[in-house]
């Protein structure tokens, strides 16, 4: 069971505090944050998500720049703490619509609110939404998500790159819409991170795809839904004893999941026969499955890198990146970046001319190259060519001291796995139900690295 | 350093910060305090709010104590609730003002809307003032019959919460039994799983002081309960799940047929997107199938995927909480793994912890098959800009390097890496380079000739100039210019600071000085002399060693300083078997994300859910011990056919296991021992683990030894009850509540090993000796016993735990004794008596 559960802003200030046990002391919060801030251990700068000072356990996970937090002075199982803060942070947005520093400012009482009915005296009582709504009831104070302010160059508790994308809703699960009428509407997203590493001869060395199909419901009734995948997707790599053992698969178009998981609330009767999942979407935010495939795919980018040495003191590195997915579909906010040798004095960019919306940079205090792309439509591809002033002669070879290149983008409206909602069937209440229904699919880098 | 002081707080409108706002607040909250005008609600409810952002940036707010409560009449929940919460906070601080609200707290508890019954109950149980108790046992007993199951639940949290505040009260007014009645009962799920969490803490607690509770523990372990739990199993919340998973991963199946049972009906929960129902799953798996060999591998193969999709799916938290598991379950059977490696690739984005635990995972799953590509990846990541990380991925080739037959392509990695000329990486691969040539002497010349060529001024760090120096004195007569190294060397000695260093260059010298004297003698007189001042006791000692063996007879020092060395076989370990498969049975908890046993880290106290496993567990008596590993063996037996099902089962899923692949006696390796631990764990489980620090605390509390004042007497001549009788209970208990006066190593008679087919031999012949077993197992060569004896005149009591390797005719003691006086006469008797197995 856990004694505390705290939630403190970037600057280490307690927006809620709640103590369920009393067995922890009141510094706990203080001694967490200075421990995090200046973690030095194992080799590591950064503190894991869970450790122990005095006999005191601190768990925590950051969400949008927020820490929260949970203290126990029991032997609990990591995961269960770790999956229950998550679930609060889940909890508190589709209570508050927009998850930020402000919005819970503003609601801290509607959070106590939550905090009281979702642990008692340290044991998980629940953390469905769905369940909650019949405690609660202070209003959410709804904050304009457009006119946030940024959060800052706080990038040590910026989330990591293998966060989920936020899904564009921002609506709270108990506020009504101006005119007092709830939106009848469904979102479906299919969600999925991609990780590929290249080796310097661009050979894909290995390549993982994470997905998630979330849903986000504001139906009213609860009525059951039925979603249909590709009517031949696999799941298991049969016969391949190794993951990584690409089987011929890979032509025959079906899709095929190493594995995947299922929230609660999902019937599998009738999976196994038509792969369609059943189910009642409790109110808020939730993944209906989470899959994984090493399946082989195509990559939507491709990295080139050319390093030429120019004489002991200058070198120059030319970046290509290809687009390889159709032409209808654009990719967002790319960045590429490419650590540099250390005795990097002085860098100057050449981009192709008549370029719009890219910005190069050399990031001194960690020799660093970027490059971000606001869009890159498919099929285009670029060039950046960077002439390197070292401040020392390089002794050997430059690509032992550079790279890799590694690359994060967004690309809406298209998924590599190929993995597709057939059809999102809601079973109907009355002819004129027709509540709105939103399929998206959007793919993320997690780790996409050229080596050089 | 310190985080930011309150001034620093950007002001915001709902975060006061100022001491002069308190008594503000103070004076608004009397002016509304008895005020009926319309809107009085509406400006309490800014009012608490302010108090209570107060109370959450720790300012005290307690002052305004009377005059919230004066405010907290009122039909609008909301306030009510800030109330509670406020009410809650300050209570226990303020005993006196907590009686105010016990009226309107009690008149809520009767109150017809059934939620503010459930909250006002639960505050009244949050007040943790002891002088307020007996005004909660009313209300309490009212909720737990409460015809509303959120009352109810909130009751049986509320028992907990009075247990802990007044244990006497709580368990005077019987509400544990009602509990009970409740958990067999009730029709709501969240309250049977509140009661089941409330009576485990009770109960729990309760065990070590009377005899009743302790039984009334081990009932929530009796089959019929657990088979009630797991028949409601699918009502229960994800959480509810995970805390009767706990529950049932420490019940012990009575035969094969259950435990299939209990595997088929938990199955699916492995698909389960909550990583923490999925966790506990698989720990009651594994603990299920421990005595089952090779099902206990399928469970391995059958987890594998669920595991790795936990890793890849949800925030990086909780996938450090997976990895932290796979890690383990890596550690112990590396070859179920091993196909999968490139799982455990490093993504640049990683933080460093996470990329620590895949190293070592890279390095566990190496094999013939799999190490190429494996170095080929860990050496793209010592090339790497990050420093940290660079080391680690080097040290992972190196131990891969120790670990493997075939070392060839790796020692050409290694020596590359030398010539990268980066100087963290040539320190990191010279320490390797050494641990090397220690293990495999026959490659000193392939690394001689690149380490010759490292100039010693590019090495700083300590341990990488130590393992230079080591190289340069072992491999003297193969470097050209050893001496003349060696020599620049000892004109630095003012500038060397590390100790370590400088006793390496000493040894170095003298060795170095055996092989080629004519060219060492000035660097050995100049060494001797810097050592023989030096400031450094260890280095100064050494030195005048040296000098003073080289003085006498320098073959005789040659043989001193530098012997023939055999090649090192293995590298100790770091962490102990014990403490290993300690973690182990602490899955699912921080032991493994910490990689220690939860008595390093939790205070006794606090040590609640895993308190069944401090246990020695079921010990039976010595007789029938050989008689219990028989039905195992036919359990196993057994498991074959039906686990054909299973795996039929499995199939049909579309994802097959290669369980033929795997034959019985191809894993020696570490998944022998859990198999071979568990059939001994049928009369006993490991040693109950008392943490060596609390043995002082225990002697002050007069469990042990008067204190060492006077010295003792000499012990008299000690005899033992031939006719000693001891129950396995009260053996338990004992050797719990002891602390080990003797532990200690000593060895069998050879001859005594040879007639050791079996645990009874030596049974049968230390009973001779009055010294009675009372549990015993294992197979051939390890054997463990647990023995006892008594005084002849007077009830005093011996216990031994006796751990035999007949292999290598070594056995470990461990004695406690209820007079620890005598327990050096004692071990004296118990050692006699074993030397002479085998001659009698």
């Amino acid at each position: 069971m856990i004694s505390q559960f705290f939630v403190l802003s970037q600057r280490g200030d307690s927006i809620v505090f709640r103590d369920y046990r009393g067995d922890v002391p009141k510094g706990s919060a203080e001694i967490f944050f200075r421990k995090v801030k200046f973690w030095k251990e194992d080799g590591g700068e950064e503190a894991p998500p869970v450790f122990n000072v005095d006999g005191v356990n601190y768990f925590h996970v950051k969400v949008v720049g927020l820490l929260f937090v949970a203290t126990s002075r029991t032997n609990l199982s990591p995961s269960l703490v770790l999956e229950l803060l998550q679930r609060i942070a889940r909890v508190i947005k589709d209570y508050l619509g927009v998850l930020n520093e402000d919005s819970l400012r503003k609601n801290f009482v509607l959070v106590y609110e939550l905090l009281d009915e979702v642990v008692d005296f340290g044991y998980v009582q629940t953390t469905s939404t769905e369940i909650l709504k019949s405690y609660i009831f202070n209003e959410p104070i709804m904050i304009d998500a457009g006119r946030l302010p940024p959060l800052g160059p706080a990038a040590m508790f910026m989330q990591g790159s293998k966060r989920m994308p936020g899904t564009a809703i921002t609506k709270s699960v108990v506020a009504n819409e101006p005119g007092g009428r709830k939106r009848e509407e469904i979102f479906v997203d299919i969600i999925e991170k991609i990780s590929i590493t290249f080796s310097s001869s661009g050979y894909i060395l290995t390549s993982e795809i994470d997905g998630t199909i979330q849903m986000k419901s504001y139906l009213t009734g609860n009525p059951e839904i039925r979603l249909a995948l590709n009517e031949d997707l696999g799941i298991g790599r049969a016969g391949g004893r190794s993951a990584y053992d690409y089987g011929g698969s890979a032509g025959s178009g079906a899709v095929v999941l190493d594995d995947c998981n299922f929230h609660e609330s999902v019937q599998l009767d009738s999976f196994d026969v038509d792969r369609t999942l059943t189910l009642v979407p409790p109110d808020g935010e939730f993944p209906v499955m989470n899959y994984r495939i090493t399946q082989e795919f195509k990559p939507p980018f491709r990295i080139n890198t050319l390093v030429e040495e120019a004489g002991s003191l200058k070198a120059e590195v030319i970046l290509k990146i290809r687009a390889e997915f159709p032409s209808d579909i654009t990719a967002n906010t790319i960045l590429v970046q490419m650590p540099l040798p250390t005795y990097t004095s002085r860098v100057s960019f050449e981009l192709e001319p008549g370029t719009v919306g890219q910005t190069t940079d050399f990031k001194e205090s960690n020799k660093r190259l970027e490059w971000s792309l606001k869009k890159v439509v498919g099929g285009s591809d670029h060039t950046l060519r960077a002439k390197l002033t070292f401040s020392q002669e390089s002794h050997g070879n430059i690509t032992k001291e550079a790279g890799p290149v590694s690359m994060t983008f967004t690309i809406p409206m298209y998924n590599p796995s190929r993995l597709q909602v057939k059809y999102l069937q809601i079973a109907k209440k009355s002819k004129t139900y027709n509540p709105y229904r939103w399929v998206r699919y959007v793919t993320q880098a997690n780790s996409y690295v050229a080596r050089i | 350093m310190a985080p930011p002081a309150q001034t620093n707080r950007s002001p915001s409108p709902s975060q006061p910060s100022g001491k002069g706002e308190v008594s503000d607040l103070k004076m608004q909250l009397r002016q509304l305090a008895g005020s009926r005008a319309p809107g009085t609600d509406d400006a309490k409810r800014e009012l608490f709010k302010k108090v209570i952002s107060c109370m959450t940036i720790g300012i005290d707010v307690s002052s305004v104590f009377s005059e919230m409560v004066m405010c907290s009449a009122t039909s609008d929940i909301v306030l009510k609730k800030m109330c509670y919460l406020y009410v809650g906070n300050y209570a226990k601080h303020n005993p006196d003002l907590a009686l105010l609200t016990i009226n309107f707290l009690q008149r809520d508890c009767k109150d017809e809307d059934p939620m503010i019954r459930g909250l006002a109950l639960r505050s009244l149980c949050s007040l943790r003032v002891t002088n307020l108790v007996e005004y909660l046992v009313g209300p309490l007993g009212a909720g737990l019959k409460d015809s509303n199951s959120y009352v109810r639940t909130v009751a049986a949290m509320g028992v907990l919460k009075l247990y802990h505040i007044s244990e006497s009260t709580c368990m005077d007014a019987d509400f544990p039994a009602t509990l009970k009645h409740l958990m067999l009962n009730d029709r709501e799920a969240q309250v049977v799983a509140n009661c089941l969490c409330a009576l485990q803490e009770i109960w729990g607690l309760e065990a070590t002081k009377s005899e009743e509770a302790s039984t009334e523990r081990e009932t929530l372990l009796s089959k019929p309960l657990i088979y009630y739990l797991l028949n409601r199993f699918k009502e229960f919340s994800e959480w509810a799940q995970c805390a009767v998973l706990d529950l049932v991963s420490k019940y012990v199946p009575s035969d094969s047929n259950e435990i299939f049972d209990m595997m088929n009906l938990l199955e699916d929960r492995l698909q389960h997107a909550n990583g923490a129902v999925v966790l506990a799953t698989i720990k009651l798996f594994l603990q299920l199938t421990l005595s089952m060999a090779d099902i206990h591998q399928q469970v391995y193969e059958r987890i594998k995927a669920p595991l790795l999709t936990l890793v890849s799916s949800g925030g990086p938290e909780q996938s450090y909480a997976v990895l932290s598991h796979l890690h383990l379950l890596v550690m112990r059977a590396p070859y179920i793994f091993s196909a999968d490696y490139k799982h455990f690739y490093c993504q640049y984005n990683e933080p460093f912890y996470v990329k620590k635990l895949k190293l070592e995972m890279l390095t566990a799953v190496a094999n013939e098959s799999n190490t190429y590509e494996i170095v080929t990846e860990l050496c793209e990541y010592a090339a790497n800009v990050d420093i940290p990380m660079a080391r680690e991925s080097i040290r992972a080739v190196g131990k891969i390097a120790l670990q493997q037959y075939d070392v060839n392509a790796i020692v050409d990695r290694l020596l590359q890496f030398l010539e990268m000329e980066k100087d963290h990486v040539t320190a990191e691969t010279l320490v390797l380079v050494k641990d090397l040539l220690r293990k495999y002497p026959q490659w000193s010349h392939d690394c001689i000739a690149v380490v010759g060529n490292i100039s010693s001024k590019n090495v700083q760090e300590p341990k990488a100039k130590a393992a230079l120096i080591w190289m340069l004195g072992e491999y003297a007569q193969d470097m050209q210019d050893a001496p003349y190294v060696l020599e620049s060397l000892i004109e630095n000695w003012e500038e060397e600071h590390s100790a370590e260093v400088r006793l390496h260059l000493l040894t170095a010298v003298v060795k170095c000085f055996f092989r080629r004297p004519p060219e060492t003698q000035k660097a050995l007189g100049a060494v001797l002399a810097a050592g023989v001042n030096d400031f450094h006791q260890d280095v100064h000692d050494r030195a005048l060693l040296y000098y003073r063996l080289l003085q006498y007879n320098v073959s005789i020092a040659e043989r001193v300083v530098n012997p023939p060395k055999q090649a090192v076989s293995v590298f100790a370990d770091t962490q102990s078997n014990e403490i290993k498969d300690r973690i182990f049975d602490e899955f699912n908890s921080l032991s493994v994300v910490y990689q220690k046993p939860s008595y390093m880290f939790t205070d006794k106290e606090h040590r609640g859910p895993f308190a069944f496993s401090e246990e020695i567990g079921n010990l039976s008596p010595g007789e029938e011990s050989t008689d219990n590993v028989v039905p195992a063996q036919r359990i196993e037996a057994n498991d074959k056919d039906l686990l054909l099902s299973t795996s039929d089962k499995e199939e049909s899923k579309g994802s097959i296991h290669n369980s033929s692949a795997y034959s019985a006696p191809g894993y020696d390796g570490s998944l022998a021992a859990p198999s071979q631990i568990d059939l001994v764990s049928l009369d006993y489980k490991p040693t109950p683990n008392v943490p060596s620090a609390t043995f002082a605390i225990d002697d002050l509390l007069g469990l042990g030894l008067p204190a060492a004042a006077s010295p003792p007497p000499p012990p008299p001549v000690l005899k033992l009850n031939t006719k000693a009788a001891l129950e396995p209970n009260a053996f338990q208990q004992k050797w719990r509540q002891l602390p080990i006066s003797i532990s200690q190593e000593t060895s069998i008679n050879p001859q005594g090993v040879a007639i050791m087919t079996s645990p009874q031999t030596l049974i049968h012949h230390m009973q001779g000796h009055s010294i009675h077993c009372i549990a015993s197992g294992g197979q051939a060569p390890n054997f463990k016993f647990f023995f006892y004896a008594q005084k002849a005149e007077e009830p005093s009591t011996y216990l031994v735990e006796c751990v035999v390797n007949a292999s290598s005719c070594k056995v470990q003691l461990k004695i406690k004794a209820d007079d620890q006086s005598t327990s050096q006469a004692f071990s004296e008797l118990f050692q006699s008596a074993l030397s002479k197995f085998g001659f009698s």
